[in-house]
């Protein structure tokens, strides 16, 4: 058992990734001599060499578009793309090649390729720094969509990920970059596409990932005090959604909250409450409520701490949920 | 390296000849270049001042790029369009842009804030080289305003500011394409600072960056980007082609980003100090001190009632940052549609009354 950062826990996870497989490679703006903007591959290149951690010239397209052609050529390419606003001019290759390449040999090319996107707010950054665009890629059929929200899972998720035989968007909150946590590193992880219980309750489910795991677990400490049970459960997997896990959980509680950074309409809430009522219709006391950055671009930072979702809006959602 | 940009004044301070391009303004010109260069580092130095005690989240010093940035700007005619990266203050600074406009998006208090229309300065733009398609658009606009050609007497061009990085993006790269097929009157005005955060010029080219241009088939010029004079002669005789449809120039500005690429990076870690101290040497803004103050155009109470202006303008931007007025969430739904939907203007609604549900607790 170790205690480290999530940053720290990513670096030692690609580590132990690159180290078991020499066809695992990494690409990235300044991830080699600066270890990247938030240090995650820091020592990497010193390590492991120019050739297998790739300082890239700064053009996204350009990373995703030859690192798809690596993977075809027999390797599995690690990218980083610098910032989530900083994803968009690489739309094009994740959305028309990368995801449909399967899909349009028969099955007879995969592409075993990660996409890491550090991502959310809260970090007091200019704009496009503060983007939570996993909705985009959840809604694009043929990639799969991960976030971590602890050492632990960044450390083991990042692992399964980069093993993965298809594209994996994986969603790094940066916000709990610097926030330690213990990782077992000889555990039995559990798999990637499936959600966590991180917390047992009975009177209300409230459903979140990445850095809005903290502020929920939070809340269900409030409520608790208050006699409210609250279960909350960190999703892990936004694509392919863990349905057994969500619905298990609200065919018992009855009332379920959805809470994320990213604006609400078309949002990844919006897909979860529609399965919700369409497979536990009968088991609900009350309708889905979603807590989600609002319908506008992201604020000027000084203005984010009423944007972004918090314990104070979650409690509120669980109340009215719970005054059904 | 780089014997063959275009370079009119050299770092001791003595003007140089060049075949093809001459400064034709006089001392008094150069001087007022010199009191913009000094303001705009005085500015970038304040800023980054602020962001050291928190009053800014961020900062982009554009230190060291001050003689590209002044030399170029005052080429351009208040009639013709910039289109700035995030790093251009000194070329705000020349357009009369109040830089407290520009504090506010790096506080964290709003957006850039300022009439981009009627200053002809477009917004500051964060996401790599996006910008340069707009500006060739704007290029393309003026021609059809009948703006652009050898007949027309108040013609306008556009100049876009991007950096070396930018240069390996896509839409830079297709900003050159539509440039060159309508001979769009734009000046692509590359600093190339010899860094891309920790990525040095290498990585992102083999050739030296204006020899791209032909490739593209339009001309493309390298000047010593440290100095103000060749910077707006060469800028100047761009803007002029492109104002009289001789289509798109690509300027490379040879420079150097002396400070970090943002308040959040450390160039210790990626470069060596030598380096510096070797572009130190070539400063832009005391080699125009020297000449000045040997052609006798200047002298030392000139520059110690510029470095008292300098104090003056350093306090009031200190006091301007501080006392920019704080965001109200409740403001920007109005400010994500033209015609705002009754839909976004509910949600603000709830959004007020679950504020108000706190106060009356």
């Amino acid at each position: 058992m170790a205690t480290m950062t999530m940053v720290k826990a990513l670096n030692a996870g690609l580590r132990r990734a690159l180290a078991a497989d020499p066809k695992v490679l990494l690409a990235g703006e300044d991830i080699g001599n600066l270890g990247g903007v938030f240090r995650v591959t820091e020592g990497l290149k010193a390590e492991f060499g120019g050739d297998r951690v790739i300082d890239t010239p700064l053009a996204e397209s350009g990373i995703v578009g030859t690192s798809l052609g690596m993977a075809l050529g027999g390797y599995r390419p690690v990218v980083e793309i610098q910032f989530d606003g900083f994803v968009f001019p690489a739309t094009n290759q994740i959305l028309t090649q990368v995801a449909r390449l399967y899909h349009r040999s028969h099955g007879r090319l995969n592409v075993p390729m990660v996409i890491r996107l550090p991502f959310g707010g809260g970090i007091g950054a200019i704009e496009h720094h503060s983007e939570s665009p996993e909705a985009y890629f959840a809604h694009t059929p043929g990639l799969k969509v991960v976030s971590c929200s602890t050492p632990s899972d960044a450390y083991w998720m990042i692992q399964q990920a980069i093993a993965s035989p298809d594209p994996v968007v994986f969603f790094e909150p940066k916000r709990r970059y610097h926030e330690r946590g213990e990782v077992d590193l000889d555990a039995t992880p559990m798999p990637l596409h499936q959600a966590r219980v991180v917390k047992q309750g009975k009177d209300a489910t409230v459903l979140c990932w990445g850095a809005m795991v903290r502020p929920c677990v939070e809340a269900a400490i409030v409520a608790a005090e208050e006699g409210k049970d609250l279960e909350v459960i960190d999703l892990r997997t936004i694509s392919p959604l863990d349905d057994d896990t969500i619905l298990t959980s609200v065919a018992k509680t009855g009332r379920a909250v959805v809470v994320h950074e990213a604006m609400g309409t078309a949002g990844i809430g919006a897909e979860i409450a529609a399965r919700i009522q369409e497979r536990c219709f009968y088991a609900l006391q009350a309708p889905v409520l979603r807590v989600t950055g609002y319908d506008m671009p992201c604020p000027p930072n000084r203005a984010e701490a009423d944007f972004l979702p918090d314990l104070d809006r979650v409690l509120d959602a669980v109340d009215r949920s719970l005054a059904y | 390296m780089a014997a063959d940009f275009v370079q009119l004044l050299d770092p001791a301070g003595n003007r140089v000849d060049h075949p093809d391009f001459s400064y034709d303004g006089t001392d008094a010109d150069i001087a007022a270049s010199l009191r913009d260069m000094v303001l705009t580092r005085r500015f970038d130095a304040e800023a980054t001042a602020l962001q050291r005690k928190g009053e800014l989240g961020l900062w982009p010093p554009s230190l060291g790029q001050e003689a590209a940035q002044v030399g170029s700007a005052k080429a351009a005619r208040l009639t013709d369009q910039i289109v700035p990266s995030y790093r251009e203050h000194g070329v705000a600074w020349v357009r009369g842009i109040d830089p407290l406009a520009l504090l506010g998006a790096f506080r964290g208090s709003g957006m850039i804030d300022y009439d981009s229309r009627a200053s002809r300065f477009h917004l500051y733009s964060w996401v790599i080289g996006a910008h340069l398609l707009t500006a060739v658009g704007m290029g393309m606009a003026l021609q059809r305003d009948g703006l652009v050609g050898e007949d027309v007497a108040d013609g306008a061009a556009v100049i876009t500011y991007f950096g070396d990085g930018a240069t390996s993006q896509g839409d830079v790269n297709e900003a050159f394409v539509f440039a060159a097929s309508y001979g769009a009157p734009v000046v692509f005005f590359c600093q190339n600072n010899q860094w891309a955060i920790s990525e040095p010029i290498a990585l992102q080219s083999k050739i030296p960056l204006y020899r791209r241009a032909a490739g593209f088939g339009f001309p493309g010029v390298r000047v010593d980007g440290n100095d103000v004079l060749a910077c707006e002669a060469v800028a100047r005789w761009a803007l002029d082609r492109a104002r009289r449809g001789e289509g798109p120039t690509l300027i490379e500005a040879y420079t150097y980003r002396m400070g970090a690429h943002t308040t959040s990076d450390d160039p210790t870690k990626y470069r060596h100090n030598e380096e510096l101290d070797a572009w130190r040497a070539k400063d832009p803004i005391e080699r125009v001190k020297a000449y000045l103050l040997g052609s006798g155009a200047i002298d030392q109470r000139w520059l110690d009632e510029l470095a008292s202006e300098s104090d003056a303008f350093a306090e009031k931007l200190r006091a301007g940052c501080v006392a920019l007025p704080e965001p109200d969430l409740a403001e920007w739904w109005d400010r994500v549609y033209a015609e705002t939907p009754a839909a976004l203007l509910a949600q603000r609604d709830d959004y007020l009354a679950y504020r108000a549900s706190f106060e009356e607790a």
